[in-house]
């Protein structure tokens, strides 16, 4: 699982049967600092949660397993709403982007 | 998943047997910004998309996951045909905007 930040929403109308409903959003995965870390992705939001949202994801085939149906093409999804990721690099928090002291 | 654009389709008569009667795409990876990449994929297709659909395609073992994919050597697959998508409040890309 890494972290990421969620940064905008995704609509596609035609989907692989067993996929409807579920809601698709762009993700940033970001470092223990909460700086970008590699190319932005869709993910399957298991979770409810928004733009801006600091947010933990699963990738490869253990993803399908966040969703609904678990038979499905899906290879990222968004299994948890992160209130705080303390490391080396400080405290990351879920509100004010703030990388505050440990 | 990452997003594309359909700019083609492969042909190929020789192959493995089990991916015979796949329809295959070739997708040239787009970034979130709708800026095409060099990037280029060959992926199966789930959901009749066709030329110059911006789709979303999922890779690795999640490919396999579906009922004309499964158990057999496809490593990408073609799973929702994007309408639109916004990052940060604003509109990237719209399909019906022309």
């Amino acid at each position: 699982m890494y972290l990421a930040r969620v940064t905008g929403r995704l609509v596609a109308s035609v989907r692989y049967p067993g996929l409807e409903g579920v809601a698709l959003q762009w993700i940033q995965p970001v470092d223990e600092a909460g700086e970008p870390m590699g190319a932005q992705l869709v993910a399957c939001a298991a979770i409810r949660c928004g733009p801006g949202d600091l947010v933990q994801f699963v990738d490869g085939r253990e993803a399908a397993l966040a969703c609904p149906e678990t038979f499905v093409p899906v290879d990222a999804a968004v299994v948890g709403f992160v209130e705080e990721a303390a490391s080396h690099a400080g405290v990351l928090r879920q509100r004010g982007l703030e990388r505050g002291a440990r | 998943m990452l997003i594309g654009k359909v700019v083609g389709s492969v042909v190929a008569t020789r192959k493995d047997e089990k991916i015979s009667g796949s329809k295959l795409l070739v997708v040239q990876v787009h970034d979130a910004h709708n800026a095409p990449t060099s990037q280029y994929v060959v992926a199966a297709d789930s959901v009749q998309a066709g030329p110059g659909d911006m789709v979303l395609y999922a890779t690795g073992s999640s490919a396999r996951q579906t009922e004309l994919t499964e158990g057999r050597p496809i490593d990408a697959v073609v799973m929702a045909v994007v309408d639109s998508w916004d990052l940060g409040g604003e509109n990237v890309y719209e399909k019906w905007a022309q």
